[in-house]
């Protein structure tokens, strides 16, 4: 009981993040509200015993990435969204047919759900565990993240510099 | 106890905004961060099915994509500033020179 | 043991100097070309006389293999010869006269630029003029005969930069084919009913066969449509008209494919093919009916003309036209016969003629000669030696053929007897017309008279005036003068002119004394097989052709003496007209008024034909298959699918806005519709 309520007030909490995501206009709210949705996605992790990944969740991505969007909306000044014309296609088909698309998956869902069901901390997901999983089974996916990363900064410092000048360096995150 | 299926409706109900966001939005940044919410509803839906069945790897999953997410993070918002240079234009109906 | 003759030598040694000539004979000078051309045709001569000299120690019908060909299931047709009196016959007339006239081309064409063409493709003639003639299937000849069409159209157009030359090779091509055609058919027929095209094999299965009385058999069918090819390729109606415009071609070619051997195809085909015109009366009197039309039409023609050569084409459609008369009545030696003697005198006409042209710089129009006869001394006589002969005067040779053929038209009908004979009125008043307009009489031409020395060598005149003007009069300057003809030119002449006069005594009739030896000669070859019982409809001479009954004897004299007033009748009024009362001519053709004109326009039968036939040919061919279907079909099928292409890129590229937006929309659009298929599947 106390796990399905708390997975609606979170739900609840994550999608009204989304959907004020879109609504606004001016690129810092939707930051805003976009760090509240992986908050609750945070404590939807814990409900579900993946603790570590909840942390890092916050951690990583609540913590380091979108200041980084912040950062950037900051450096940038964006301002509000002007109206203009877009495309009338996106309008057009592509959300009515996202629209239909998830209207489709959550009938069939619900439809078939002999998926049985999953408990409150189903699968307690110890930093020790995972970190054996890490260094054992999945090294090799580990090892080509770090040289992706390597990559990411490398890549990241090329293309924001300003050209002959190194004064301002973006800030660049590693995991 | 809460059914498997509300987890991955929630995650489709996340992922089918950060579609939608990403068609009708026209500030760079903000498409970017749609694909933000995109990611963070797949990885909902990994975690669930990781405790649902029962394996780990699920959530080394997500980890591995936090990694990556973080890494295209950098990269992409690079792109923006260095197209913001040039264009002075955040919009992104502005950045079509790739047309016939 | 049958000897192997190597008869293929024959037809293929003037295909060597073909194409000697052909592909090198532009390197060559003059005399390498004339000896190449001379060599190879006068070997044909002389192997055609080895063969002959071979000849009585033969069985007949001697035949020789030389490879195979189509071997189509129970189908066989092989390249092989075939030997017998008749083809012995034709292979002596084809390489004699053709050599005599290689000889003289080497003079009248010397100074064209295209002489070593001209020579190849006389060369090539030959080769398939013999083809024809030694063929021992009908499939073999045809290729003969396709090919003699080929060298016609080659050398009436060889002076192909003229318009008139080159219209009057495509018309002589496209009307043989007309003929073509319906040889073809015959050629099915035969192959869907007998299997073969042998003649042996065909002739085999025949013989079994009994006369067609009602007409309306196989035998019949396959008469008619051979008659139909022999219409076009020897100029009867309705298919003669491509003949008068060949006189577009140099002389020479017009005495040796038009007069001597070319034209005589379709009659060696008929003679070939007796057996099926004996089975089929209703077919062996079309043959008939056509002969004797066309040869008092075409005389009627002749009577008018006024170009030398003309004049001698009409005469050669008309007499071409006697050769069919005595097919019709079966007298197929007979035809052989007066083919062989009007090989020899209109070879020599031509050839006169063509010596006359050339002594007067290009003139052709009779009215402006006239006198010529102490100019032209060797010419004169020649051509005298050849009047006389097509008049039908004894003792010359075309007396007797003539005579042969009359006295057997009169046996199956006086009608046919009567058209001959007025035929042979017109024949002498039109040739004796000729002759007087040329060398009698005061010369009403353009150019100088002085006398020269006959030339001892082909003279280099300083332009050669019968090349590409022939029609129009001595203008070119030049030498000036008339002059007769060089030693080249006239030992044909000559020797044609001897044959002229003692050709016809092979053929000399019992009523007369003599044993017809020609004609016995070759009755093995047209004796009737037709099995008793079966001849008792058909008049006598039909049912055995070698014999003629003896108590005719009187009656044929009485015929030939009525022939020869004939004759005489048209000496006498053309020496009235032309030489007594040279005013008389004219003033009959403004009496005549319309009908000398149309007499004179050939009944304009060349319009009529333009209008019936080539214009709605044409039109259709432009509006419905050219406009029609070539351009709004195929064109239009190629156009519209490339502007459909072009179209659906262009819809096709809005696609590629450069909008960040709408492809992700499309993206968008696509996962959705591959979730949904999963779904689906998932579902179902």
């Amino acid at each position: 009981m106390l796990h399905f309520l708390l997975f609606s007030i979170f739900g609840a909490i994550a999608v009204a993040g989304a959907i004020n995501l879109l609504m606004q206009r001016h690129p810092i709210n939707s930051a805003l509200s976009l760090i509240a949705v992986m908050a609750s996605l945070a404590v939807e992790y814990l409900l579900l015993g993946a603790e570590f990944v909840a942390a890092v969740q916050v951690i990583v991505y609540a913590g380091a990435i979108m200041v980084l969007f912040v950062f950037v909306i900051m450096l940038l000044n964006a301002g509000e969204e002007e109206r203009t014309d877009g495309s009338r296609v996106a309008a057009l088909f592509g959300i009515p047919a996202m629209l239909v698309g998830a209207v489709l998956v959550a009938w069939t869902l619900l439809k078939h759900s002999g998926t049985g069901e999953v408990a409150l901390g189903a699968l307690p997901g110890a930093p020790t565990t995972i970190g054996w999983l890490l260094f054992h089974d999945y090294l090799l996916p580990f090892e080509v993240t770090s040289i992706l990363v390597l990559i990411a900064i490398m890549g990241a410092v090329v293309l924001a510099a300003r050209p002959e000048a190194t004064a301002q360096r973006p800030r660049k995150e590693g995991a | 106890m809460v059914p498997l299926s509300y987890y991955l409706i929630l995650s489709g109900i996340l992922f089918s905004c950060g579609v939608v966001g990403f068609l009708i939005k026209r500030n760079l940044i903000t498409i970017f961060m749609c694909i933000e919410l995109m990611l963070n509803g797949v990885n909902l839906s990994f975690v669930a099915f990781a405790a649902h069945w029962h394996a780990l790897s699920g959530q080394v999953f997500v980890f591995f994509v936090m990694v990556v997410a973080a890494a295209e993070t950098a990269v992409g918002l690079a792109i923006i500033i260095a197209v913001f240079r040039t264009r002075e234009t955040l919009n992104v109906d502005q950045v079509n020179l790739l047309k016939l | 043991m049958t000897p192997n003759l190597h008869l293929w030598l024959i037809p293929v040694l003037p295909l060597i100097g073909a194409a000697i000539n052909g592909f090198w004979g532009r390197r060559f000078s003059l005399k390498t070309v004339t000896i190449v051309a001379w060599a190879f045709c006068g070997a044909a001569f002389a192997w055609a006389l080895y063969v002959a000299a071979r000849f009585p120690s033969l069985s007949t019908p001697h035949v020789e293999y030389l490879a195979r060909w189509i071997h189509a299931g129970s189908f066989q047709v092989d390249y092989s010869f075939y030997l017998d009196q008749l083809s012995l016959v034709m292979l002596l007339v084809v390489t004699g006269v053709g050599f005599l006239i290689h000889i003289y081309s080497a003079g009248y064409m010397s100074e064209d630029p295209g002489y070593s063409r001209f020579f190849c493709y006389l060369n090539l003639f030959m080769f398939f003029m013999l083809t024809l003639v030694l063929a021992s299937n009908y499939l073999i000849m045809f290729i003969g005969w396709e090919g003699v069409g080929l060298a016609s159209y080659l050398l009436i157009g060889f002076w192909f930069t003229k318009d008139s030359a080159a219209s009057a090779g495509k018309k002589a091509f496209i009307v043989n084919r007309i003929g073509d055609f319906g040889f073809l058919i015959a050629l099915f027929l035969l192959i869907k009913h007998f299997g073969t095209l042998n003649f042996d094999g065909v002739f085999q299965a025949i013989s079994g066969m009994g006369v067609e009385k009602s007409g309306a058999g196989l035998l019949t069918a396959v008469g008619i449509l051979l008659m139909v090819g022999a219409c076009g390729k020897s100029a009867q109606i309705p298919l003669y008209v491509w003949l008068p415009d060949a006189m577009e071609g140099p002389t020479p070619v017009s005495a040796l494919i038009h007069a001597a051997t070319m034209v005589t195809a379709g009659v060696y085909m008929v003679s070939r093919s007796h057996m099926i015109f004996e089975r089929a009366p209703i077919a062996l009197m079309v043959v008939a009916i056509i002969g004797t039309l066309t040869a008092l039409f075409a005389a009627t023609i002749g009577v008018a003309q006024t170009d030398i050569k003309k004049v001698l084409a009409y005469s050669t459609v008309s007499q071409l036209g006697y050769m069919f008369m005595a097919c019709g009545v079966a007298a197929f030696s007979a035809a052989i016969f007066h083919l062989m003697t009007h090989a020899f005198f209109k070879g020599l006409l031509f050839l006169a003629a063509g010596s006359v042209i050339h002594g007067l710089g290009g003139e052709q129009d009779m009215r402006r000669m006239g006198g010529l006869r102490q100019k032209l001394p060797w010419t004169f006589w020649t051509m005298t030696a050849a009047t006389f002969a097509i008049a039908g005067f004894p003792p010359f040779a075309g007396f007797f053929s003539k005579d042969e053929i009359l006295w057997r038209a009169s046996r199956v009908s006086l009608a046919y007897w009567g058209i001959g004979v007025f035929t042979a009125f017109l024949t002498s008043f039109y040739m004796f017309r000729l002759w007087f307009l040329t060398f009698f009489g005061d010369y009403r031409g353009e150019r100088a008279m002085t006398v020269e020395t006959v030339q001892t060598s082909p003279v280099a005149h300083s332009t050669n005036p019968h090349r590409l003007d022939a029609h129009v009069p001595a203008e070119h300057g030049g030498h000036g003068a008339i002059h007769e003809s060089p030693p080249v030119m006239l030992i044909p002449l000559i020797i044609l002119a001897v044959l002229s006069v003692i050709g016809g005594w092979v053929g000399v009739p019992g009523s007369l004394g003599g044993r017809d030896r020609l004609d016995q000669f070759l009755a093995p070859v047209f004796h009737s097989t037709i099995p008793a019982g079966e001849s008792q409809g058909m008049p006598p001479e039909q049912r055995t052709e070698g014999a003629e009954p003896g108590a005719g004897h009187s009656q044929e004299l009485i015929y030939t003496g009525i022939s020869v007033g004939a004759a005489s009748l048209g000496l006498f009024l053309a020496w009235l007209l032309y030489v007594r009362r040279p005013k008389l001519p004219q003033e009959i053709a403004q009496g005549l008024g319309r009908f000398y004109e149309a007499v004179l326009n050939k009944y304009y039968v060349d319009e009529l034909y333009a209008v019936v036939f080539v214009k709605p040919l044409i039109d259709g061919s432009t509006r419905i298959l050219w406009q029609g279907f070539d351009q709004g079909v195929i064109d239009a099928a190629v156009n519209d699918s490339a502007d459909g292409a072009r179209h659906i890129s262009d819809t096709v590229r809005h696609m590629q806005s450069g909008n960040i937006r709408s492809y992700a929309a499309w993206v968008a659009l696509g996962a959705g519709a591959v979730i949904v298929y999963m779904i689906w599947m998932g579902v179902r």
